[in-house]
């Protein structure tokens, strides 16, 4: 069985965007089989919150030296470069 | 559903800011008078807008801004909106050094993000729908307003 994996979003407040950005992802990727987590957080919480996460996604300025990847987008705000998007956490995740 | 969480009164057409600070306050005054938010609520908004901006750069030729601040400056939820004569500067939500000019701002007073998933998704599209975006810019009423919202909830 495929473990799901853990996406931790993050957001400045964790309240607005982080939200449209985790039900985004977990959308995309049930349409692709690939179970998902997610996770909401401040960024400024963010290395504090990494226990078990597979993957950073961030709509704010986070470090890049997490240890996991980070993916930072707006896509899932504004629509822009959304399916990039979609293939660049697929892939993360396929490969973590 | 966002346009049941669209406070009419604090929906500003056309509005000539001077700047960003003055979009955020003015529609926080109108949100501060219907009873959504705490007096703290304008403050907080500006804090967090420096420390973490919120500019978004869209698609089409106009953009926009979500201000929003911690749940605690607020007592009922609620979304406000201006459309801009002119340009103000927001800076990047990604990039704090880019400036975005903005004509579009939505102020979000949230209390319960898991249970306003579907406005905040619905805003997104908003974002995302250029046709709608122009619709919002020339609308002159409040009910012009509600039913380009309207109508783009139906269409979703």
């Amino acid at each position: 069985m495929n473990q799901p994996k853990v996406v931790l979003v993050a957001c400045g407040t964790a309240i607005a965007t982080s939200t449209v950005v985790a039900k985004g992802i977990e959308e995309a990727m049930r349409e692709r089989g690939i179970p998902v987590l997610t996770r909401q957080c401040r960024a400024s919480e963010i290395r504090s919150r990494l226990g078990g996460v597979d993957l950073v996604v961030s709509t704010t300025p986070v470090p890049d030296d997490l240890g996991v990847p980070v993916i930072k987008t707006l896509a899932f705000l504004t629509g822009i470069g959304k399916e990039d998007v979609l293939k660049q956490i697929e892939k993360a995740l396929t490969d973590s | 559903m966002l346009a049941e969480l669209l406070e009419p009164s604090a929906i500003v057409l056309n509005y000539a800011a001077q700047d960003a600070e003055d979009v955020i306050r003015v529609l926080s005054a109108r949100l501060l008078a219907t009873g959504h938010v705490r007096e703290s609520f304008a403050d907080a908004a500006l804090a967090r807008e420096s420390e973490l901006p919120t500019g978004l750069m869209l698609a089409g030729e106009i953009h926009a801004a979500i201000p929003h601040t911690d749940v605690e400056h607020v007592l009922r939820p609620a979304v406000a909106l201006a459309t801009l004569q002119k340009p103000v500067m927001f800076r990047h939500m990604i990039d704090p050094t880019e400036e975005i000019p903005v004509r579009l701002v939505f102020l979000l007073a949230l209390e319960q993000p898991k249970s306003q998933v579907a406005m905040l998704q619905e805003v997104a599209i908003v974002l995302q729908n250029s046709q709608l975006i122009t619709q919002l810019m020339s609308a002159s009423s409040v009910s012009a307003v509600q039913q380009a919202l309207a109508q783009n909830h139906h269409d979703s």
